[in-house]
């Protein structure tokens, strides 16, 4: 860890050590090459959601009925004719509905870490600055949340703000997407207690409060930035559980709303025509797993690079 | 020991509470009844059977109503099936759910223990990379894709193993399968991860430079010292097979309590949501006190206070 702050009457400036440590942790994850693949494929699925409807070739949405009827009202396979990757019964082009799951996704991915973010980081640092009451209190809320059945809460959320604006958001995403957040902001907030808890007995802070910087600049200036190595892997690694909870909810018809469809909606819908048309299950599949394996592999290889104690652990 | 097992076994209960108190009254912030049908019925008769169940209190008194009768172990009539009450439908299912539950749990303890030690044995050789690759697909694999997959190969191709019934073990397997795999991929990597730790440790090579055969020292010194760390994901992982259980169950249309956990949301039916809600945390904080007490149990380093 780097404790090598310096502090100049009052103002913290801690350049070198900041540096290097970014420095010597880009250097081990440049050489993992695990992690690079994972970080390639992360950039390609950004892009994929981002300019997905730009370079796709179809709207998601615009049936071709015209090959669909010559094709006896049944999915058109794949790797012929117009349709890249064929088409669903009703004829939508099947390479553009993934585009579009593919921002989905990864607005989940984006979404909720936010949300866990916002409420994990400042209850973790609170809980453990100021340990005592407020400690336990966070520890025990952990305790109900791990106990309630987050699959139940994120549904019945879902159902009971549906019809509401906020339910109607983003196509009915937005309310999943906070749902999901609001019961997996614990880990991050014990994970964040845990290092304020270690890195509170540490020297150079001990020094910074001899000479009376206040409880707030010593969380925020000192405590956040040592500790942010773990926290950042804590949500690379969370992002695929994100995706994943996502897409099984889709695929039990819960969120995103038609014509939009999610990834886990595809495979739902492919799913009846699983013997004659295989791809329109296997390719939002191999999606899926795709994008977990990606930020698996980038929260692994970051895990490794960011704190190297930590090396082949989980 | 005895106090801190009391503590907290006594904690389970504030925690249920809060549980039943926020599903209660989210589930009633849900709009719609239990009586909503395709055919509306009438309004009267709505009015006679809220009047009959108590639904037209106000909710503080249902919500005292319910707990009151919940805590003599009367979870209520079901509101859907209608000639049921829910201490039947849940008793009907429960050995199912839970037969599949650690049925799925022994096969990923008895497949993803092995895979991670053989693993880390064959350290950056071809059995790590073959058990990694296993673990990573695991991982990367939602358990309805896994069930799908298995569904076509086995049982539409090969035409091995039947489904859609509950009826013998043919029936339990590719089910079983389809739940094990992520808690496979996860045991593995821990496993592994925890292996190659205590390989580094000073007693092995206290142990190997005593001379102790290779075998010896795998198996007393490292496997034994490697699996504690193990022991603390099994709570999650038994955690997820009850969750993971609900979509498998639908998926598989086996007969036990976790289909009725999607039902009774969509079809309104307070008292079975309540008791699978109540079952589900119950069960959750339960194993987490046990293996909590196995890890003490199993590690004498640990002493609770």
């Amino acid at each position: 860890m780097a404790t090598q702050t310096t502090v100049v009457g009052g103002r913290v400036a801690r350049p070198r050590a900041g540096a290097s440590l970014w420095a010597d942790a880009w250097s081990r994850l440049r050489k993992n090459r695990l992690a690079i693949l994972g970080l390639i494929l992360v950039i390609l699925l950004l892009l994929a959601g981002a300019f997905g409807p730009i370079i796709a070739p179809y709207p998601y949405q615009v049936q071709d009925l015209v090959a669909v009827r010559a094709n006896h009202n049944q999915p058109i396979g794949p790797f012929v004719g117009p349709h890249a990757l064929g088409t669903d019964q009703l004829g939508r082009d099947l390479l553009s509905r993934l585009l579009d799951g593919a921002r989905i996704s990864v607005t989940v991915a984006f979404v909720v870490q936010a949300v866990i973010l916002t409420i994990g980081v400042p209850v973790g640092a609170i809980a453990g600055w100021f340990g005592g009451r407020i400690d336990n209190l966070l520890m025990r809320i952990t305790d109900v949340i791990y106990a309630f059945p987050d699959l139940l809460f994120i549904i019945l959320l879902s159902v009971a703000f549906r019809e509401t604006a906020f339910g109607q958001a983003l196509d009915g995403l937005l309310l999943v997407f906070v749902a999901i957040g609001l019961v997996s902001w614990v880990t991050v907030a014990r994970l964040v207690r845990g290092q304020l808890l270690a890195l509170k007995e540490t020297e150079f802070v001990e020094a910074a409060r001899a000479i009376g910087v206040s409880d707030r600049k010593i969380v925020t200036r000192h405590l956040l930035p040592n500790g942010i190595g773990p926290i950042i892997v804590a949500v690379t690694l969370g992002i695929p559980g994100a995706i994943l909870a996502e897409s099984t909810l889709a695929y039990i018809g819960i969120g995103v709303q038609p014509p939009r469809a999610s990834w886990g909606t595809l495979i739902y819908e492919g799913q009846k025509f699983i013997r004659a048309q295989p791809h329109l299950t296997l390719f939002p599949a191999i999606c899926i797993a795709i994008a977990l394996i990606s930020f698996t592999f980038l929260g692994d290889g970051l895990r490794d690079a960011l704190d190297p104690k930590l090396k082949g652990k989980q | 020991m005895i106090t801190y097992l009391a503590r907290r076994i006594l904690w389970i209960i504030p925690v249920l509470f809060t549980v039943s108190i926020i599903t209660f009254f989210l589930m009633h912030a849900v709009p719609g009844g239990p009586w909503d049908r395709d055919k509306r019925l009438p309004q009267a008769v709505q009015a006679r059977l809220n009047a009959q169940y108590g639904l037209d209190q106000p909710l503080p008194v249902q919500y005292v109503q319910w707990a009151g009768k919940f805590v003599t172990g009367d979870f209520g009539p079901s509101y859907r099936f209608q000639d049921r009450r829910v201490n039947d439908i849940v008793a009907d299912g429960l050995g199912t759910t839970v037969q599949l539950g650690v049925m799925a749990f022994i096969l990923a303890v008895l497949v993803g223990i092995p895979l991670g030690v053989i693993a880390a044995l064959g350290h950056n050789r071809w059995p790590d990379y073959l058990s990694t690759a296993i673990s990573i697909i695991g991982i990367c694999t939602p358990s309805f894709v896994l069930a799908i997959l298995l569904i076509v190969v086995f049982s539409v191709q090969l035409g091995w193993f039947p489904t859609g019934q509950w009826k013998g073990p043919n029936y339990w397997v590719l089910p079983t399968v389809a739940l094990a795999g992520f808690p496979i991929a996860v045991i593995a990597r821990y496993t592994r991860a925890s292996m190659l730790e205590v390989t580094r440790k000073d007693y092995i090579r206290t142990a190997q430079s005593k001379g102790l055969r290779d075998q010896s020292v795998v198996s007393r010194h490292m496997i034994r010292n490697a699996l504690i760390p193990v022991v603390t994901i099994l709570g999650p992982t038994l955690a997820f097979l009850v969750t993971g259980s609900f979509v498998i169950e639908r998926f598989f249309s086996i007969p036990g309590v976790g289909q009725f956990y999607l039902t009774s949301i969509s079809t309104r039916d307070y008292s079975l949501l309540m008791a699978m809600t109540m079952l589900y945390a119950f069960s959750v904080a339960f194993l987490n006190v046990v293996v909590d007490i196995l890890y003490a149990y199993i590690d004498p380093r640990i002493r609770y206070s």
